[in-house]
């Protein structure tokens, strides 16, 4: 079973994104960059079903600039046996990445695609149901336990109200959540090994997709800042407080 | 130009994010019908015809929709995406499973989340965990939004709005239910409850937990969790509060042993009033609180209990 896994290039989650002056968007530059925490869930996963001895090829695809083969390289170093770089400098959304990523299911063919839930960045939570979608295939979204048998792929999702299980016909799209598995770090010698593995660099206006923006930002703000309050001496005085001055118990 | 809004509820009864996402349909400026889909909802119809603002109601009462399932859910809003103009629904686990899918079909870009109506093209979201507030402006000719509910009122009553039923039945194949493991809670629900009392890995289990109960049964509260413990399995994943939780804004949330990570603090700084109870006086959480108590929670919380 072969799985492609889509992954994104972000800000790193320990750090705080800050709006540029003129509103336009957030401020990126010199900024710590890394792999979509989501993503590195779904790298895992993959390389856990080639260990089980479920999944036999693992690629990892991902959509952006240059850069973001530094993030295809660390799924090389994670396992992933290729990686696909579609090139492009603009800032895309969820709808084009699906439509670019379905171009590659449909060359590629995998049984199984695996992708974050969310990003952090664009905070979406859009691309796996639009790809699922688009390549007419079941998804599994917010997984928290995905078990491959007999054709079909079990799929435990995390719900407003609880846990969920699905069954999906294979093929189908997986989306994880943040309890699926813990990644693993890659190791120094996979390191070095992953750049002898096979990277392909297609550029994202030769696969026919329209690209044409859908959303126009408008603009960027800071959001309404909250101020430290107080430090109350103790209980006695914090729900005095509570009562007669904040008015809320 | 008309906005269709897909009901959230669990076949047994309607939550309240249906009627803050009406709230916030209406501000779009059209029209707005509501579609129910699931399995015997015969109360819930009359109950959503009296929210202010609808104009009909849609009933798809069948065992189909029993687990709305994205597959099945999207095939029935696509039956009858021709008549509007928005499709409206809430971003709740079920609206971010289904939404995206019925935009992609529709060849629409969904905007996620809003906190915002600015017009019938324009919202306000938040990225970044919240760090930033988009302002985005739809470019296609129609809308597909969900709507964070903690951001919008409830809609009063109204006289009640005429009931059609759905005759429709997609079943795609594609997925089947297996099973649920539903969380049974006697509380509130996070995100309907005007106090939330949350615990992170400072509670260091899930018994200690139960020192949040008596608490929470004084002031009504709803009891939530960071992932740290829900990811120690102190708690169930969806009391979990953050930017990839539960997002809640009560008029009082109480945050113990919680250090208010970025992530969490997505989730919960549009609180109206914000009480951190926390050891370690750097904690970023009393960055964000209205009230700081530096203490040993194993100590205060009994206090706390007492006092109420
Ligand atoms: C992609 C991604 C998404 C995430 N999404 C979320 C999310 O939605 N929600 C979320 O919460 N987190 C989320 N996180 C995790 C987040 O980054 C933090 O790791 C998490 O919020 C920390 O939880 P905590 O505050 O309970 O634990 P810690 O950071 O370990 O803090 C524990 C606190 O308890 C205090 N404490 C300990 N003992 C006591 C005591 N006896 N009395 C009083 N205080 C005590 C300590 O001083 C400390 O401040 C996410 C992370 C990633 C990477
Ligand atoms: N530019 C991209 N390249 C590859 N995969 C992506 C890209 N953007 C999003 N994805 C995938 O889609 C998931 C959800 O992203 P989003 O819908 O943007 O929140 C991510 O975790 C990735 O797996």
């Amino acid at each position: 079973m072969k799985v492609l896994v889509p992954i994104k290039r972000v800000i790193d989650y320990n750090v705080k994104a800050r709006v540029k002056s003129d509103k336009s968007d957030v401020d990126l530059t010199n900024v710590k960059m890394a792999m979509n925490p989501f993503c590195e869930i779904a790298i895992e996963e993959a390389i856990r079903l080639i260990e089980a001895g479920t999944a036999s090829e693992v690629v990892a695809v991902t959509i952006g600039p240059k850069a973001s083969q530094e993030q295809l390289r660390t799924a090389l170093a994670l396992g992933a046996d290729k990686a696909i770089h579609i090139e492009t400098d603009e800032k895309l959304e969820s709808l084009h990445i699906a439509k670019l990523l379905a171009k590659i299911v449909e060359q590629e063919a995998p049984e199984l695609v695996i992708l974050g839930k969310q990003s952090i960045d664009s905070d979406n939570n859009q691309t796996g149901q639009m790809l699922a979608a688009l390549t007419k295939r079941g998804q599994g979204t917010f997984a928290s336990k995905v078990v491959v048998e007999n054709g079909k792929v079990n799929v435990t999702r995390e719900v407003d109200g609880g846990l969920q299980t699905v069954a999906l016909n294979l093929p189908a799209v997986v989306t994880t959540d943040l309890r699926l598995n813990e990644p693993r770090y890659a190791s120094l010698p996979n390191i070095m090994k992953a750049k002898r593995k096979p990277l392909e660099v297609i550029a994202a206006d030769s696969l026919g997709v329209d690209l044409t923006p859908r959303i126009q930002l408008v603009s960027v703000e800071e959001p309404a800042k909250r101020t430290a309050g107080i430090i109350v001496e103790d209980v006695a005085q914090l729900v005095e407080k509570l009562k007669t001055e904040a008015k809320v118990i | 130009m008309k906005t269709l809004v897909i009901a959230e509820h669990d076949n047994g009864a309607l939550k309240p994010e249906t009627s803050k996402t009406i709230n916030a349909a209406v501000k779009m400026g059209f029209p707005v019908d509501v579609l129910i889909a699931g399995n015997s909802l015969s109360a819930m119809s009359s109950q959503v015809a009296s929210i202010d603002g609808v104009a009909n109601v849609l009933v798809a009462d069948n065992s189909v929709y029993e687990h709305q399932l994205a597959e099945s859910m999207t095939d029935l809003v696509l039956s009858l995406s021709d008549s509007y103009s928005h499709i409206v629904a809430s971003a709740t686990t079920t609206g971010k499973n289904f939404m995206p899918r019925v935009a992609a079909l529709l060849d629409v870009a969904q905007i996620s989340e809003i906190i915002a109506v600015v017009d019938a093209d324009t919202f306000k979201r938040p990225i970044y965990a919240g760090n930033a507030i988009a302002t985005v402006k739809s470019l296609d000719s129609k809308k597909v939004i969900t709507v964070r509910a903690s951001s919008f009122d409830l809609q009063g009553e109204q006289s009640a709005a005429a009931v059609t039923s759905i005759d429709t039945v997609s079943d795609s194949q594609l997925s089947s239910f297996v099973s649920v493991e539903q969380t049974e809670s006697e509380r509130p629900e996070l995100t309907a409850a005007t106090v939330v009392i949350s615990g992170g890995r400072g509670m260091q289990n899930g018994e200690n937990f139960a020192l949040l109960n008596g608490i929470a049964d004084k002031l009504g509260a709803a009891i939530g969790a960071s992932r740290a413990a829900v990811d120690a399995g102190f708690v169930p994943n969806d009391m979990q509060v953050g930017q990839t939780g539960k997002i809640v804004a009560p008029n009082l949330y109480i945050a113990v042993g919680i250090s208010g990570a970025i992530q969490h603090l997505a989730g919960m700084k549009d609180s109206k009033v914000i009480v951190a109870i926390n050891k370690d006086p750097d904690a970023p959480i009393f960055q964000v609180a209205d009230y700081g108590l530096v203490a040993d929670l194993f100590e205060v919380l009994p206090q706390l209990e007492n006092a109420l």
